[in-house]
């Protein structure tokens, strides 16, 4: 196709829900209310680990406007992982907690009542009899013998088709290391990070008289919610419509189906409307947020600048329960050892289980944290050696027909075509060697 | 907790509402009046989206009991559009894509028009100064920069006509 036939590509077009935005009439879900509209509050744990020994309503109940109170017993299937709809399992995480809890945050009970206000102070007057465990919060430390279990398949990590974590395995990385001129090891670490939508995640439940379910939800995945609702409710697909599309900020935030299932099952339960929405602090301390991840590399390296093994070792936190993080680790192990030809790699990649904040999607997630500490460790490379950290990347480079880490041959390369056009444009003279080099002219360029 | 009768101007309509003591501009807009334009991002003074203004000056209306408004001159976004013409302000947010999701731009086209109705001409240090109470996700915030310096411009090419 010839340029002149483009009608957008290389114009500015206008948002199509720009003029809604800037008039005020787009319609996020907390815009939206009913006449008899019931609000929604979770009764969520103050403790990272403990065994609930009973709950007490009473004094709630009492709360002018309390309507009703959601338990795990109410919930059609109670257990269940987001990632199901593409094979992960088993299921591991509750709607609503049974006999332990794992995380500060994690809910217990659903209150429903009249107004928000209500909601907050029946819930706020819910007794928790609650018998602390002991709690782990890091990655490794879950990993040793004699740490708290969160699992009830009795360990701390998520099982990949029968192994203890994700692995990537090409070439013999020890005679790599002893054909090696250095070695370079170093271990890098990032944070959680909460993706703090300008709105906070919510939805409304509403009963039509045909006796469907209508859910008007912020989420990012309507049909991720669809699907993983009516599973959780063991209702048909076709029970559900979910109406949604406007997201007041997502970044990952809102992939999750959290609050959808329970909102449902309240409207269900009550036959009237029923508004959920986060408040900030739910926002920030409740909702998944980015996940902790720990990597540990260590290379083996020519006095050339060619890496020949790279070995690494690294652990996500996923927090209490999986939400993303399964595949987030999958993506991590194959982006790990970066765009690079190294013939001799060794990936363990843990998914691991804390009694923190579940972590999950978010931008890349799996391969940022990734990204971060290979490049990094290229820097660190570079240093060591008295290169340009341009030139090392450059030696390194994948190119068409070499294998990757993962066993796949790399198919149109364009990393030194990247570099060389990202040096241009932050004005950074390469030499001629590295401005003459090609991704597909073999493995000689 | 005795309710009381309010009496104030909302975008040039003069209005009473009957309210309980405390309670916050932002809900009577929102949860009463159905005037969402406003939005409520924390309730905790922190985000900016709930800003309105109050005399002309932008304030955070979550925060904002109605009692405090008795009397006075209450503008929000719904009250920018005049006869179906966007201000001007509205229309550079529009063109220079300084809106993604939107949930901010209500409040940040309001402290704008606060700015500009004060200092037609203000510097990019006074722009980010004005905008510094009001929070966005998206944007990195310099498309809004750019909106309001241009929104700026054009104003006083338009009163120059005039």
């Amino acid at each position: 196709m010839s340029e002149h036939n483009l009608n957008v590509v290389g114009k500015s077009v206008a948002r199509r829900d720009g003029m809604g935005h800037v008039t005020g009439k787009t319609v996020f879900v907390n815009d939206i209310s009913f006449p008899d509209m019931l609000y929604l509050k979770m009764v969520r744990s103050p403790v990272p680990h403990a065994n609930i020994k009973s709950i007490d309503f009473s004094e709630a109940k009492k709360v002018p406007g309390f309507v009703r109170v959601l338990t795990h017993e109410d919930v059609p299937k109670n257990i269940y992982t987001i990632l199901t709809l593409i094979g992960i399992g088993p299921d591991e995480e509750y709607v609503l907690a049974e006999d332990k809890v794992r995380y500060i945050g994690e809910p217990i009970a659903a209150i429903i009542a009249e107004s928000e206000e209500a909601a907050m102070e029946a819930a706020a007057q819910v007794r928790l009899d609650l018998e602390e465990l002991p709690a782990v919060f890091d990655v490794e430390e879950a990993l040793k013998p004699g740490a708290p279990i969160l699992k009830e398949w009795g360990t701390n990590y998520f099982v990949y088709e029968g192994h203890h974590c994700r692995r990537v395995r090409l070439g013999d990385v020890d005679k790599g290391f002893s054909e090696a001129d250095y070695i370079v090891e170093d271990r890098y670490q990032t944070s959680p990070i909460e993706h703090a939508p300008s709105e906070t995640t919510g939805c409304i439940a509403k009963p039509e008289a045909d006796g469907r379910i209508t859910i008007y939800s912020n989420t990012q995945a309507l049909f991720f919610t669809l699907d993983n609702a009516a599973i959780i409710l063991q209702v048909p697909f076709q029970k559900l419509h979910l109406v949604g599309g406007t997201v007041g900020g997502g970044f990952g935030g809102k992939v999750d189906v959290i609050v959808e299932p329970i909102s449902a099952l309240a409207a269900m339960k009550t036959n009237r409307p029923v508004k959920y929405m986060f408040s900030r602090q739910e926002e920030m301390q409740a909702s998944s947020s980015r996940g902790a991840w720990r990597m540990y590399y260590k290379d083996g390296v020519t006095k050339d600048g060619r890496i020949i093994a790279r070995k690494i070792t690294t652990y996500a936190d996923a927090g209490a329960y999986n939400r993303h993080t399964p595949y987030a680790v999958t993506k991590h192990a194959a982006n790990i050892a970066g765009p690079y030809r190294i013939p001799n790699v060794w990936i363990d990649a843990h998914c691991v289980y804390t009694n923190r904040q579940p972590g999950s999607a978010m931008r890349g997630f799996g391969v940022t944290p990734a990204s971060f500490a290979l490049e990094m460790q290229m820097d660190k490379i570079a240093k060591i050696l008295g290169m340009d950290p341009w030139e090392i990347r450059f030696l390194n480079a994948y190119r068409d027909g070499d294998m990757k880490p993962h066993q796949k041959v790399v198919e149109d390369a364009t990393l030194i075509e990247v570099m060389q056009a990202a040096a241009g444009l932050v004005g950074h003279d390469l030499p001629d060697e590295l401005l003459a080099m090609k991704s597909r002219n073999g493995k000689e360029a | 907790m005795s309710v009381r009768i309010v009496n104030f101007t909302l975008n040039g309509r003069n209005i009473d509402v009957m309210v309980n003591p405390l309670k916050t501009l932002q809900s009577l807009l929102r949860d009463e009046l159905k005037y969402t334009a406003t939005k409520t991002g924390c309730k905790q003074g922190s985000c900016g989206s709930c800003t309105v203004l109050v005399e002309g000056q932008p304030m955070m209306s979550c925060l904002l009991p109605v009692e405090d408004v008795a009397g006075k001159d209450v503008q929000t976004l719904e009250g920018l559009t005049q006869n179906g013409d966007l201000h001007p302000i509205q229309e550079k947010f529009f063109e220079t894509f300084a809106v993604q999701c939107g949930y901010c731009t209500p409040g940040m086209i309001m402290v704008s028009k606060a700015l500009l109705d004060h200092n037609p001409e203000p510097s990019r240090d006074e722009i980010i100064a004005s905008l510094t109470g009001n929070y966005c996700r998206c944007t990195g915030y310099e498309p809004i920069i750019q909106a309001v310096a241009e929104s700026a411009q054009q104003l006083r090419a338009a009163a120059i006509e005039e």
